[in-house]
């Protein structure tokens, strides 16, 4: 662990030298084999505070609880090791005015978080700091001001700042996915909307499950749904505003569309539309309703995804006689195939950064999850399974989250369908619970900051 | 380190792969239900009249018909013709081993392939719709090679 450490020192000076010194940095470009161990005190709270949030949320100690919801975000990010609270010596009152840092280290902690929590004129005020335990120094204090029935997020907001001054990068806390929920026998899956926090609570139903929905993607507001929905048997995309629940079809075309997205200003949708066996890609402005072709060609072109530029798409195509993934300028022009490795390449989606394509690979009888640079060198595989497809990014690039099904026998038992996510090193790879089967996650960006 | 795994698994993958292809080859469905990768069986056939079965099948990616699925839209057409007042919808369907948007474009791929031929014996376009649902819809709920070759299909549907 010291050398660790000392490394991380190095790369820190030569590296970052304008940034504040300190000696606790987590490199998150390797895969992290020796998490940081990071103590959360639960976060303190007068008596006064504690019955007036007790009585509005019924929930008997917020402060521990945001704290556990800090907790849980850092363990799944597979950079931090959480210590256990029984082994804390100092109180979480006196600790937050200013820890005795032997005591943490004692324990091992090398970085400590403390918190206090007050309930006034209606709001929820919370403040937390952030301590370097080994050089025995404030990294970070901040305070934050919400409505109570917030609470979660002022969880993720925290873990947020942590991820990012002790990463150097944004954090992925404060985020939704939105999925699609299953249930019911493979022949005839019923299939629902839904939203719910990154760590899996809070989740919410946004259609009825009438008719059979697929693939739904945030606008770069997270206010917006575009998605595939069978609605009077015609299957079309949609467009879904979250907060008012209105729904409407995405143009006006003579067959299916599908396989939407938005562009990274939010603008335009980017799809799929299939006319008489050929499937190209199309823009519809939603603003104007002007609907454009990109691409002209008699194969199957679908699964595109834009640049976050907006200056290029990649997009899946069969036209080498197998599925492989293309890019193109964003008007359609300078088609190039990037995969050449052996097997079918599906699914591509830009990185949140701009370097890396994200896609599902078919190879002798097994899918798997990996990530090529755009010009396709570079391909590095994550993850292999009986089956899984669609990666989606973490905001910060960092994180894939995707779905699984398990094989089934004859009679169809043993099926189930999850979402996974794995970290861009090919380590962390863990199992996001929602309260269904569960399939087509996507994630959106950051709700705050 | 994380590639020198992957090449690993990858050559434990080749290998397991190379043992089960053998045992798949003795396994596999017998040559009545399968032929060359499409179901010629009769397990999940409907019919819309006697002697006019309501699907084909097709192979792993592809959306061509076989001479035996020529052979049943064939007699598809001829109960069209006799039955005029009738109007039909083809569904397309693909199997669960590819990815979902691709599939759908599949089986939109094979429901116009079948309603073309149809067209060729003299089906008027506005008597056939077409609906893909990918592979949303299968018939057979198992994972083997047998359940997937009959999930390969186009089935005409009665409309009215």
């Amino acid at each position: 662990m010291n050398k660790f450490i000392f490394k991380l020192f190095i790369f820190f000076i030569i590296l970052l030298p304008n940034k504040s010194y300190s000696l606790i940095e987590i490199d998150i470009t390797r895969g992290n084999l020796n998490p940081l161990p990071i103590a959360v005190s639960p976060l303190s709270s007068d008596d006064s505070s504690i019955s007036a949030l007790n009585k509005k949320l019924n929930i008997k100690n917020l402060g521990s609880e945001i704290s556990k919801i800090v907790e849980n975000n850092l363990k799944t990010s597979g950079l931090f090791n959480p210590l256990n609270k029984d082994a804390f010596l100092q109180k979480p009152d006196i600790a937050h005015l200013k820890p005795r840092f032997e005591d943490w280290a004692l324990i091992k902690a090398q970085a400590l978080i403390t918190g206090r929590v007050i309930f006034e004129d209606e709001k929820l005020r919370v403040e937390f700091r952030l301590w370097d335990v080994l050089a025995g120094k404030e990294m970070m204090a901040l305070a934050f001001t919400t409505v109570p029935k917030n609470w979660r997020r002022v969880g993720h907001i925290i873990t947020d700042k942590v991820y990012e001054r002790l990463t150097g990068e944004k954090g992925y806390f404060d985020t939704r996915i939105i999925y699609v929920s299953e249930k019911g026998p493979k022949t005839q899956r019923v299939k629902r909307l839904a939203i719910m926090d990154q760590d899996g609570h809070n989740t919410k139903y946004l259609t009825l499950g009438n008719e059979l929905v697929l693939t739904p993607r945030f606008n770069p507001t997270n206010q917006m749904v575009t998605y595939l929905s069978y609605f009077r048997n015609l299957p079309r995309v949609y467009l879904l505003d979250i907060e008012t629940g209105i729904q409407e079809v995405v143009g006006d075309f003579a067959g299916m569309t599908f396989a939407p997205r938005f562009s990274p200003d939010g603008k335009k949708i980017i799809m799929s539309f299939a006319k008489d066996g050929n499937s190209d890609i199309y823009t519809m402005d939603l603003e104007n309703r002007v609907v454009e072709k990109i691409t002209n060609h008699p194969s199957i072109d679908t699964s595109p995804s834009y640049s976050p530029d907006g200056k290029y798409i990649t997009f899946n195509s069969d036209r080498s006689g197998y599925q492989q993934i293309y890019v193109m300028k964003s008007n359609g022009t300078n088609v190039k195939r990037v995969s050449f490795g052996k097997g079918l390449y599906g699914t591509p989606v830009w990185s949140p950064r701009g370097d890396l394509i994200a896609f599902t690979k078919l190879h002798k009888g097994k899918f798997y999850i990996g990530v090529m640079r755009t010009d396709g060198k570079g391909e590095r595989l994550l993850t292999e399974n009986y089956y899984q497809e669609a990666p989606s990014w973490s905001p910060n690039g960092r994180v894939l989250i995707f779905y699984r099904e398990t094989k089934s026998n004859k009679k169809g038992e043993g099926f189930s369908a999850k979402l996974w996510s794995i970290d861009l090193t090919g380590y962390n790879e863990r199992e996001v619970g929602t309260e269904t089967d569960a399939s087509d996650p996507s994630w959106s960006s950051l709700l705050s900051n | 380190m994380n590639l020198f795994k992957i090449y690993k698994s990858t050559f434990l993958v080749l290998v397991l792969g190379l043992v089960l292809s053998g045992c798949a080859t003795q396994k596999k469905v017998d040559s009545s239900q399968v032929q060359g990768d499409v179901y010629t069986g009769t397990d999940t056939v409907k019919y819309l009249a006697s002697g006019v079965p309501d699907r084909v099948f097709f192979a792993t990616n592809e959306s061509s018909l076989t001479t035996r699925s020529r052979d049943t839209l064939r007699k598809q057409a001829a109960w069209l013709r006799k039955n005029s007042s009738i109007n039909v919808v083809v569904e397309g369907h693909a199997d669960e081993r590819g990815t979902r948007e691709y599939n759908l474009a599949l089986g939109e791929r094979r429901a116009n392939a079948v309603k073309d031929y149809l067209m060729t014996y003299g089906i008027s376009s506005n008597r056939i719709s077409v609906i893909s649902y990918g592979k949303e819809r299968p018939v057979d709920s198992g994972s083997d090679p047998l359940a997937w070759s009959k999930n390969r299909r186009s089935v005409t549907v009665k409309a009215n």
